[in-house]
């Protein structure tokens, strides 16, 4: 499948006459469109270091633009603006404000591997996606995206308890997002499953997210994980906002 | 090929089945017990990470899913461990390549290993296995076939596999090797297993397209437009069935199948079953044995069409 990539011109940056004329020759017409030239100076030189320091874009440095990556994309064959190869080659470039345009379509990345599967280099173009969504939330340029808070939600439960009940999480991440539980899709859904479940099992199920499932002596592993985890969490902060936090950082706008 | 290391194995059901895959879980221990194949639950397991918890921090998810590893080798001596969901599976998977490959890996999982107070997991001490290999290396396809007594008939069935089961390919070094191997690009054991079984698989360009089940419910819309191509895609080759060996995959096309309906006007006819319960049914199980009634996807008309049960 061809890449169709015109949409990275913005309609901002194209120049059209009606009538033009260069060094005496009538270029009117289909000839008179130009992208105008420009100078990029807000070049932020360390983006693709802070990016790269985070979990999963360790490997962003090798990318040589081939485009598997968009090519292969499950999120860019319904959302054409979804872009990896060019959001990697923004970040290679120093591009902060060109990528930053595209923060609300980053975290979108379904993680289906196509692109790890297809790339020639070993970017780790998946991996690439989440670093890039995460610096997004840190620098404050984007507020805690639903992916975000649903990772979170799934995340503490392992964490603390050694396992997850889904329905707890689907409880846990609509209260954070603050959705309301009785969607009409899903009630719709719900009534289906119920129509077949035997009534000790649902009432196994119901009972699952009030007496939360435990791994037994999880104790030990829920501390050394606390910990290991925090230790990180500042260490991502640190890389990405410098040693003066306060001076890297972006408000949400 | 009946492979006798495959018959009893260590069984990771992880959280999924414990939950909304309640059938898958169900299914795979009726037809394993109707195959002669022995599984022994991990003893006191915890969650593998799933597609969430690497996105807090990627070792931390290493090491979740080799603490399952190391009690099925170190404390219960097994050689195999079998994970029917595509989560579970890749996440193992992912665990042994990284602790293979990446000294940081390696020393993050010893530290949490000790102080958590268990045996550290090495690279190489189990293999990891999926519900798919379980059968197809523990008993075969041509054995299957003499042991099925309620033939599928003909029912034509879509195969879908999912993202995780074979990407990305570096962590599943024993696919991809000619002749007999599962293939990454084009996969086919559950396509052969239920071949043994009677059905007619039909050709079906969509196997290994993703459902957007990372974000099933936190970009919703995506999702819905992800499942309804699959649905879609799966009814236009003529599947009355569509076949799956993930929960996620599985509640994931449930889900948006009626979402699809509901938000989008999208209606599709097709039926969600676990490939093990098809399976069960062709080794004579009831429908109900094997969960087909638990299913929001009720395929039980689908089956009594056929007079298969």
């Amino acid at each position: 499948m061809p890449i169709h990539e015109k949409n990275l011109i913005r309609p901002e940056n194209l120049s059209t006459h009606d009538n033009l004329v260069i060094d005496g020759v009538d270029v009117s017409g289909d000839w008179s469109t130009f992208i105008k030239t420009r100078v990029v100076a807000d070049y932020n030189e360390n983006l693709q270091e802070e990016i790269g320091s985070l979990p999963g874009a360790e490997y962003i440095h090798r990318c040589w633009q081939c485009g598997s990556c968009t090519n292969s994309c499950t999120v860019n064959a319904i959302e054409p603006d979804f872009n990896p190869r060019h959001w990697i080659y923004l970040i290679r470039m120093g591009f902060e404000s060109e990528l930053v345009r595209d923060k609300d379509l980053i975290w979108k990345c379904v993680s289906c591997n196509k692109c790890t599967y297809a790339c020639p280099r070993d970017v780790v173009p998946e991996g690439v996606m989440k670093a890039t969504a995460h610096w997004l939330e840190l620098k404050g340029y984007l507020d805690r995206t639903p992916s975000t808070e649903f990772d979170e939600e799934f995340a503490n439960q392992v964490i603390r308890t050694g396992k997850i009940e889904d329905g707890r999480v689907m409880m846990g991440f609509f209260k954070r997002t603050g959705q309301p539980l009785m969607q009409p899709w899903l009630i719709a859904f719900v009534k289906k499953m119920f129509a077949g479940l035997p009534l000790g099992w649902m009432m196994k199920m119901g009972f699952a997210t009030v007496i939360h499932p435990r791994t037994k002596g999880w104790g030990p592993a829920h501390a050394a994980i606390a910990e290991y985890a925090k230790e990180q969490e500042e260490k991502h902060i640190a890389a990405v906002r410098g040693s003066h936090p306060e001076a890297a950082f972006h408000t949400a706008d | 090929m009946a492979e006798k290391k495959y018959q009893k194995v260590a069984y990771y059901p992880g959280c999924a089945l414990e939950g909304s895959g309640h059938a898958y879980n169900k299914s795979t221990k009726a037809v394993g017990k109707a195959l002669g194949l022995e599984l022994e639950e991990v003893d006191n397991w915890n969650c593998c990470g799933a597609m969430e918890v690497k996105n807090i921090d990627p070792k931390i998810q290493t090491y979740l899913s080799s603490r399952v590893m190391s009690i099925a080798a170190n404390e219960m001596k097994h050689d195999v461990v079998m994970a029917p969901c595509n989560g579970c599976y890749h996440n193992l998977k992912k665990a042994e390549y990284d602790l293979a490959h990446d000294e940081g890996s390696r020393q993050v999982v010893d530290r949490l290993s000790s102080k958590a107070g268990h045996e550290t997991y090495q690279a190489g001490q189990i293999e990891t296995i999926h519900a798919l290999d379980w059968i197809k290396d523990g008993i075969g396809e041509e054995e299957l076939a003499k042991r099925v007594k309620n033939s599928l008939k003909g029912l034509k069935i879509a195969n879908y596999y999912g993202c995780m089961y074979t990407r990305p390919r570096h962590i599943f070094p024993e696919k991809d090797q000619g002749p007999g191997s599962e293939s990454t690009s084009k996969p086919h054991y559950m396509d052969d297993l239920l071949a043994a079984a009677g059905a007619e698989n039909v050709d079906f360009a969509l196997k290994t397209a993703c459902c957007g089940g990372a974000h099933t419910l936190s970009d919703a819309d995506t999702s819905t437009k992800l499942v309804a191509n699959i649905l879609r895609a799966a009814e236009e080759a003529g599947a009355e069935v569509i076949a799956t060996e993930c929960p996620t995959c599985h509640t994931g096309l449930e889900m948006h199948q009626v979402r699809a309906e509901t938000n989008f006007g999208i209606k599709t006819n097709v039926k969600v079953m676990y490939f093990t319960q098809l399976l069960g049914v062709a080794l004579g199980l009831s429908p109900k044995k094997v969960g087909v009634h638990e299913n929001a996807s009720d395929g039980r008309a689908a089956l009594k069409a056929r007079q298969i049960a």
